[in-house]
């Protein structure tokens, strides 16, 4: 006990149970987030039996390569943040440094890919309300229902979105950890913040992993489509 | 800790007057800095409870607006704009701002951690954090309400609620959006607690019963706001985007946003009534002098109730234009909810049978629950009939249904709690007489209110109009003047209450002679609510069991 002074707060009675407390808060906080994606995925997925046909039209539109390269870029980052958080129970502040800037690095790289593709998808006129042409998608052949291929454009943007805004938050956290290391506070000892980040990072990754085959992957890809 | 429990112990043969310890958990600090940062679960409690009281009142001040404009068949009073937004403003005011937090965040906060044996909750300040939460949403849900208000009912039906209404539904969606993160940081602060924090010999089964009831709470609030939340992102988005899911020219379905609605707002129903539940297993026990008939079975019915209360949403929806099989099944679910409820009345009846009953103020309340939760139940299975429901779908049959087990209910059962715990959150008693009064008040008031409203929807008044045919008048003047009594019973313990901070007898440590842990702790409990780390070594409700002995 007595090496562990300062570390505990003062309701819990020792540090196993305080770093079982902080584990076991963030699963449940993940048990939230995976009903909140839940509903959209629900939502979606109950026009995409409904309309299949238009929105497999729709998927075929965006961007697959830049949606695969992102994918590794994001999987890559989850590499450094589980070597952060190895980094900080082996006691060594500088390797857990460069894995949390790495880190944050990949997640930026997401960012920097994620705008270029939006973009395209206003030049390519794949915005609902904003830029969008009806009639070229019922000039198709076999033609498509403009209306649900903008339906599955509007699940698009909200579901790259949200998860989008959970980057935010999650390069907010790393960010906060890079303050904390640099001033030493990440120790053996208290490793629990990178880890709980850590857990958080994952979560928003594997969320990725479901929105690549559900919204890049449902329609049909040619190689030529495969360019930025 | 020389006068802890005593259990059976009767306290009016106490020789000396209790006396309120030297210092405590309000007077360790004191100034508006020391409670606006406090992570004590029991200051923050004390914030829940300023805040969801001020709600209640308002959400109050709009229901009574509502029953005096019903007095009349022309609703001479109010608008029909105005009437729209005044309904609206009670159903929004009372399911987010007061039902769903008024227990947990109240009582639960306050008396959950003592009840394990803990110094705080697992997380103190996301507690309080949950508060701020709180407090943004419920702001912005007022200003929304004040400056414009919203018409769409507080249930945000698309697609008035994304293309007709030219009300304030976005500010009022961001309000609940942020509040539903206050429901989830608490259920998830509770969770965490009864996992980790249980004292030493706290075991599962020796838990009081309004853990139990919390426990299943916390479950739903954890997994049924997140839906709530992305149903009101998608209403949003749609609504400021001009272009969304639910949009039917889009091919999109506004039956899917009822789907989404009611698969958190059925459940959310049982996190409005569980908590309300376990207060009056609580008390029952207590002023029957007996252990509970059938621990078991009650605790377990709360986990039933969370679980099955995810699986009948779509009672809701039997007229929307679902197919005919998912309503047999969802109508077959909701008969099953019936099963865990009723045990638990049994089990508090059985538990009454032969017991040694005393009618202080908090049983009061207790009994007219479970009086009063029965016939909401019980009509609550008429609804769940098919064809039933579809004679008295959208009538006042429905309203008097749900504010039996909304107000008859939770109201009732969180009246019952806070007259239990108000001499251990105080430290001091409040007037007998007046207390008793307004249970009777509140009772009588209820009844005359609602029950009409039960004939009224029978015969085919709908909800949501201001104005009926001539011929309802009577009963809907008999529901207005039960309301005028109804009012006058809420607002009398804002006064005695009050009054007994200042004027009331110091109440020691265990006035009613309870068991649970939370009695073996000076009123008002010190900062860390137990001297030393407490050790379980029996039961929950070991009244009886023992002799009176120990009378110092």
């Amino acid at each position: 006990m007595s090496t562990n002074r300062g570390l505990v707060a003062h309701h819990f009675e020792d540090i196993e149970q305080q770093r079982d407390v902080e584990a076991f808060g963030m699963w449940m906080f993940l048990a939230t987030e995976i009903l909140i994606f839940g509903a959209v995925f629900t939502a979606y997925t109950v026009y995409r039996l409904r309309y299949a046909a238009d929105f497999e039209a729709a998927s075929s539109k965006l961007n697959v390569l830049i949606g695969s390269i992102n994918t590794i870029v994001l999987l890559t980052s989850s590499l450094t943040m589980v070597l952060a958080v190895h980094a900080t129970r082996a006691g060594r502040p500088k390797m857990l440094m460069i894995c949390l800037l790495l880190t944050i690095f990949f997640g930026l790289t997401f960012f920097g890919f994620k705008a270029v593709e939006y973009y395209e998808d206003y030049e390519e006129a794949l915005v609902p309300g904003l830029r969008f042409d009806p009639g070229e998608w019922a000039e198709r052949s076999p033609p498509a229902n403009a209306g649900h291929v903008q339906l599955m454009l509007v699940f698009y943007y909200i579901m790259t979105g949200l998860h989008a805004v959970h980057m935010i938050v999650g390069i907010g956290l790393l960010t906060w950890l890079v303050y904390r290391a640099r001033r030493g506070t990440l120790t053996p000892a208290r490793y629990m913040a990178v880890e709980v980040v850590g857990l958080y990072w994952h979560f928003v990754d594997i969320v990725w992993i479901f929105l690549l085959p559900l919204l890049y992957l449902a329609g049909t890809h040619r190689a030529s489509d495969l360019h930025f | 800790m020389s006068d802890a429990i005593v259990r059976g112990f009767v306290p009016q043969a106490k020789a000396r007057p209790p006396r309120t310890p030297e210092t405590h958990y309000l007077n360790v600090e004191y100034g508006v800095k020391s409670w606006l940062l406090t992570t004590d679960h029991k200051r923050i409690a004390i914030l829940y409870l300023i805040a969801v009281t001020a709600l209640f009142l308002l959400g109050g001040a709009a229901a009574t607006m509502i029953r005096l404009n019903l007095m009349t068949p022309r609703g001479e009073l109010l608008p029909a704009d105005t009437y729209n937004k005044l309904f609206s403003a009670h159903g929004i005011i009372m399911v987010w701002f007061f039902l769903v937090p008024v227990v947990p965040t109240v009582l639960g906060n306050f008396i959950l951690p003592m009840m394990v044996g803990a110094r705080d909750l697992a997380f103190p300040k996301l507690n309080l954090i949950s508060w701020y939460i709180f407090t943004i949403g419920g702001i912005i849900t007022l200003w929304a309400i004040l400056a414009g208000g919203v018409d769409t009912g507080w249930t945000f039906y698309t697609p008035f609620s994304t293309k007709a209404a030219r009300t304030n539904v976005i500010p009022t969606i961001i309000g609940i959006f942020i509040s539903g993160f206050s429901s989830i940081l608490t259920g998830l602060n509770f969770i965490a607690t009864l996992h980790r924090m249980r004292a030493p010999g706290m075991t599962w089964t020796r838990m009081p019963l309004f853990l139990w009831s919390s426990y299943a709470t916390s479950v739903i609030l954890l997994l049924a706001t997140p839906v709530l939340a992305m149903a009101l992102i998608l209403v949003g988005v749609e609504r400021a985007w001009g272009i969304g899911i639910f949009d039917p020219d889009l091919g999109g379905d506004p039956i899917l946003f009822q789907h989404l609605f009611w698969f958190y707002s059925h459940p959310v129903v049982y996190v409005m009534v569980l908590p309300a539940m376990g207060i009056v297993s609580e008390i029952i026990t207590c002023f029957s002098r007996k252990p509970i008939f059938g621990y078991i079975f009650v605790a377990w019915a709360s986990v039933g109730i969370a679980v099955l209360g995810f699986l009948v949403w779509a009672h809701h929806m039997f007229v929307a234009g679902q197919s005919v099989y998912s309503a047999q099944v969802f109508s077959a679910l909701s008969y099953l909810v019936a099963v865990p409820s009723a045990i638990k009345v049994f089990n508090w009846t059985a538990t009454l049978y032969k017991g040694s009953i005393s009618f202080e103020t908090p049983m009061l309340f207790a009994l007219g629950f479970i009086a009063l939760f029965t016939m909401g139940g019980l009509t609550g299975l008429m609804l769940a009939a098919l064809g039933v429901d579809m004679h008295v779908h959208d009538t006042y049959f429905i309203i008097a249904h749900f504010h039996f087990i909304m107000v008859g209910g939770t109201v009732m059962a969180y009246m019952a709690g806070l007259h239990y715990w108000w001499p251990k959150m105080t430290g001091r008693m409040y007037s007998d007489f007046l207390s008793k009064l307004s249970a009777l008040i509140i009772f009588v008031g209820f009844i005359l209110t609602f029950l009409p409203q039960f004939v009224l929807g029978y015969l085919g008044m709908p909800r949501r109009y201001h104005v009926y045919p001539p011929e309802f008048q009577i009963l809907n003047v008999m529901s207005s003047a039960g309301a005028s009594i109804l009012a006058v019973g809420y607002l009398l313990p804002l006064i005695y209450l009050i009054w007994s901070l200042f004027a009331g007898k110091a109440a020691g440590p265990n006035p009613w002679g309870a068991t649970g842990l939370e009695w073996q702790t000076p009123s008002p409990p010190p900062p860390h609510n137990f001297d030393e780390t407490p050790v379980v070594t029996s039961g929950p409700y070991e009244y009886a069991t023992e002799e009176i002995t120990d009378v110092h």
